[in-house]
């Protein structure tokens, strides 16, 4: 209960600092997910969770379950799961130990999400070398309820029975979640049987009855079996409510034999729950969960003594203050110390950097590179439509779903780049939140709120914990900017290899609200002649980008600066034009620039476009640079007026910057201009992960 | 119309199914669930797709003992309509309704995306609402898809003109690359001998409304509303 992974003993002090109150808020940190009204009395309930170590030792399992813990968390609260997203990291597709990690990841996740009929509707996965040996699994889930349906882990009412249910027990995954507060080593392998195995059909009977006894009203409290079993769930939920809990694991249905006392309180088999029924209304409960074929057993109750009491028959086994396991455990301020590796780094002179002779080709090589290339290949394994709810499905810069019987929806993203934030922790956190946020405003959004998946290295090492420091820091700012509160989320420090610290991996969870579903915007350019403006500035800022790292090689430079009061006016400007039904396509320029963007757009809408940039900077920082902060737009050709007269009003900075038509995207600046036909970017962006997989 | 909607544990296109036909369909709906022995007076009973009992074994081996399949079984034989979509199709080979068996799709993964699918007869119940050699667009979302079957049963499917529909590209052309998942002839749904019964491994109830991509699934549903309500007539 005191690992990292239970208690975060290390982060706690750190993650104080995130702002997670707000209007829209009804649950923040602290319960197994946060929860967000969106008006009509509905709230969206959602959460992100790493499954890195038991991913990169079992890829398949461990990707599986992770998902099934993820939703448990979702349906614990009294919510319907209705998405999955996920962002994953890897090292290089051309070793085939992550083709074989990459490819068993993605089978699980499908595996156990498609089994659930949950859609997984939207991810993000990104290839790094610092990812080699330690891939990075990361999933969420969102579910929608009425406000008055919320649940708790709350242990009330003493005397009143707590039962188990679901799978039974067995020896699997003991030690998880110590295994998960340490480095992977050799060693690591042998902690396969540290890894849970996860049954998705048992899981889905679970998740039916479970919501079917919540409505009932006699459940008092739920709590999913996660990391540490039935240990750390039935301690959360005591310590919550202030009460004890005395249970018999004598009780537990076990599926196999001579389970010691210790296995069975650490045991970490999924799909269960432990439930606190109150007394009297046990009957009606088993009914429930007898429909669903499911065994619910009393294993205890609750007392008024604030003790956890395990009992074997009538032995007492262990005892101890409910409150040592959870708010006892002591809390430590690491060392923090800027790592030596950056001062270099961010003072490399990227200005004597050769120009180089053909920057379609560049724009080719850059669309062909896994990260930036297309991910259809990974979505098309899950099944996203399920639940007929899916507006915007995978691709696009965020994901929408309609809520049925209302005319709006919600839209949902994952973003994090650890390049920024290797390069600059603070800025990085900074624009992992607002790249988030303008994922959302792209398809029509206005940004809510947001849960955290944190992935660093060692925080016992003053290097990593300034790092996770830093980030944070960057993210509470932007998250207070752009007033989206932080309402959940997961710290996974321990994330290296023969002690290499992965690359510092904050992920941004986030979700929106669009109040009328006919605003929903794709990035895909729609017509002929429509116009394209640019929102925001362009800089030469190669720094951190993907340009550098993979044409010249090189991980260096100042990660770009974002200036969150432009983020924000970007922001409004074109969630305005998006309700006034003028922008008919939006979309955010991140890894690869402004000319991987565009061409985004082209591929997305099937249709090339001509563009003249007039700023006087150089072809390679104007086309590739990542500055944040801007956004693609396409209006109709007689709009014009209106949209300019807007963007004055708004305050904004724009550029007209071309039309759309054609089978060719060019690009024009002073003196350069880059031409690439549709037909050869779409095979380079189709092709690049088929033909890893392939090969 | 009633339509009932059997619900196997897992079987989550249920709901889609449920929503398609009462919210856009305006029909009467109901559910009939994997316990019961009664089919409360349906007239047509749909095995929605899903992963009925998690697909355990192999898709539908264990669905087709659950009690309500000996009601299915015995309705179809009376000539009762049944649609059997994604796992549904796959509990129906397997119950011995429809020839044949889905097996993994030839990429080996599970497959989402949509396809095209030509409509090679109208004179259906299913399908009496499409033109001749219509073409349709509808997801799919599995990975046991594949529709196999021996050679003898082929032929006599295909001279009997009992395959419905056939997986095509935009244009209506039958390829090898618009088949997504191996299926023999490019199979994309079939009949048995009386006509009474239609497996097909797409989504219709996915397509019936325009904000979700597509509308051509309502082609079918309405199809079945006509044949009723013109079989009701005569």
């Amino acid at each position: 209960m005191w690992s990292e992974h239970c208690s975060y003993k290390n982060s706690k002090n750190v993650l104080k600092q995130f702002p997670t109150t707000g209007q829209r808020v009804l649950q923040g940190p602290g319960e197994n997910a946060g929860v967000v009204d969106i008006g009509d009395g509905q709230a969206v309930v959602f959460k992100i969770e790493s499954h890195n170590h038991p991913s990169a030792i079992e890829p398949y399992q461990g990707a599986a379950t992770g998902v099934g813990g993820i939703i448990r968390d979702i349906f614990t609260m009294g919510a319907r799961p209705i998405a999955s997203l996920n962002s994953l990291r890897f090292g290089s597709l051309k070793n085939k130990k992550t083709r074989y990690l990459f490819e068993g990841v993605v089978a699980g996740i499908a595996g156990y999400g498609n089994c659930m009929g949950i859609p997984t509707v939207a991810g993000e996965v990104y290839f790094h070398p610092s990812y080699e040996e330690n891939c990075l699994v990361n999933a969420m889930c969102v579910g929608i309820m009425k406000h008055e349906d919320l649940a708790k882990g709350l242990a009330k009412g003493p005397g009143n029975p707590v039962f188990l249910v679901g799978a039974r027990t067995g020896r699997d995954g003991i030690h998880g979640a110590t295994f998960a507060s340490e480095e992977l080593s050799e060693a690591s392998e042998e902690r396969v049987p540290a890894i849970q195995t996860g049954d998705p059909f048992m899981e889905k009977l679970l998740m039916e009855a479970c919501l079917e006894v919540l409505k009932t009203g006699y459940i008092v409290g739920m709590q999913d079996l996660g990391a540490a079993g039935i240990t750390s769930s039935s301690c959360e939920m005591a310590s919550r409510a202030g009460t004890g809990i005395e249970m018999d694991v004598a009780k537990v249905p076990c599926r196999e034999e001579g389970m010691t006392p210790y296995e069975i309180l650490l045991s970490e088999s999924q799909e269960r729950m432990l439930f606190v029924v109150e007394k009297g209304r046990e009957e009606e409960i088993q009914a429930i969960f007898q429909k669903w074929d499911l065994e619910a057993t009393q294993i205890g109750q609750v007392t008024v003594d604030g003790l956890m009491t395990i009992k074997e028959g009538a032995e007492i086994v262990a005892q101890v203050p409910a409150q040592a396991l959870t708010e006892l455990c002591p809390r430590y301020d690491r060392e923090a110390q800027e790592p030596e590796y950056l001062a270099p780094a961010q003072e490399y002179d990227l200005g004597t950097l050769p120009e180089m002779e053909d920057y379609g080709k560049v724009l080719l090589t850059l669309l062909g590179t896994p990260t930036i290339a297309s991910k259809e290949w990974v979505f098309s394994q899950f099944d996203y439509l399920g639940g007929t709810n899916t507006v915007v499905p995978p691709g696009s810069d965020a994901a929408v779903l309609r809520i049925k019987g209302y005319n709006k929806g919600i839209a949902l993203t994952v973003d994090g780049n650890s390049r920024y934030v290797y390069l600059d922790p603070y800025r990085g956190g900074q624009i992992a939140v607002a790249e988030a946020a303008r994922n959302l405003v792209c398809v029509g959004a206005v940004p809510l709120a947001l849960t955290d998946g944190l992935n660093f290295g060692n925080p016992e090492k003053p290097e990593v914990f300034w790092q996770f420091k830093e980030t944070v820091a960057g993210m509470s700012k932007a998250c207070e900017v752009l007033e989206t509160p932080v309402v959940g989320g997961n710290v996974s420090f321990y994330n290296e290899t023969k002690g290499e610290a992965i690359y510092p991996t904050p992920i941004v969870g986030m979700v929106g609200l669009i109040e009328d579903l006919s605003q929903v915007t794709t990035p895909g350019f729609k017509e002929e002649e429509d116009i394209i403006i640019l929102l925001g500035q362009n800089k030469d800022e190669l720094g951190a980008s993907t340009y550098l790292s993979i044409i010249h090689g090189l991980e260096a430079g100042k990660t770009p600066e974002i200036d969150l009061e432009l983020e924000k006016k970007v922001q409004q400007a074109t969630l305005e034009l998006i309700k006034l039904k003028l922008a008919v396509s939006a979309h955010d320029c991140s890894e690869g620039g402004l000319a991987v963007a565009l061409a985004e757009c082209c591929l997305a809408g099937k249709i090339g476009a001509e563009v003249a940039l007039t700023e006087n900077l150089r072809p390679s920082g104007m086309l590739f640079g990542e500055s944040p902060s801007r956004i693609i737009i396409s209006i109709r050709k007689g709009k014009i007026d209106t949209v300019l007269q807007s963007l004055k009003k708004l305050q904004v900075p724009y550029k007209v910057i071309g039309s759309v038509g054609g089978e060719v995207l060019s690009i024009a600046g002073s003196g350069w201009k880059v031409k690439v036909e549709l037909a050869e970017m779409e095979e380079k962006y189709r092709r690049a992960i088929p033909c890893f997989m392939q090969g | 119309m009633k339509f009932g909607i059997v619900v196997f544990p897992g079987s989550h296109g249920a709901t889609d199914c449920y929503y398609a036909l009462e919210q856009v369909l305006k029909e009467a709906v109901t559910y009939l669930w994997h316990a019961e022995e009664d089919l409360q007076g349906v007239d047509c009973v749909i095995i929605p797709g899903g992963y009925a009992y998690g697909n355990y074994l192999r898709p539908g081996s264990i669905a087709r003992f659950s009690p309500i399949m000996k009601q299915v079984i015995a309705f179809g034989k009376q000539g009762g309509l049944i649609l059997g979509l994604c796992n549904g199709f796959q509990i129906l080979t397997e119950a011995g309704l429809l020839p044949g068996a889905l097996i993994r799709n030839s990429s080996l993964r599970f497959q989402c995306q949509n396809t095209y699918l030509r409509v090679e007869q109208t004179q259906t119940p299913f399908t009496n609402l499409c033109t001749e050699k219509e073409i349709v667009k509808m997801p799919i979302a599995h990975a046991e898809g594949c529709f196999v079957v021996a050679k003898e049963t082929l032929e006599s499917l295909e001279k009997e003109s009992r395959i419905v529909l056939r997986y095509c590209d935009e244009q209506g052309e039958i390829t090898p690359e618009s088949n997504p998942n191996g299926s023999l002839n490019n199979i994309a749904g079939i009949i048995n001998e009386q006509g009474n019964i239609l497996g097909m491994m797409s989504r219709p109830e996915r397509c019936v409304e325009a904000i979700l991509g597509g509308v051509d699934g309502k082609k079918l549903f309405s199809s079945l509303v006509e044949w009723w309500q013109g079989g009701a007539e005569r």
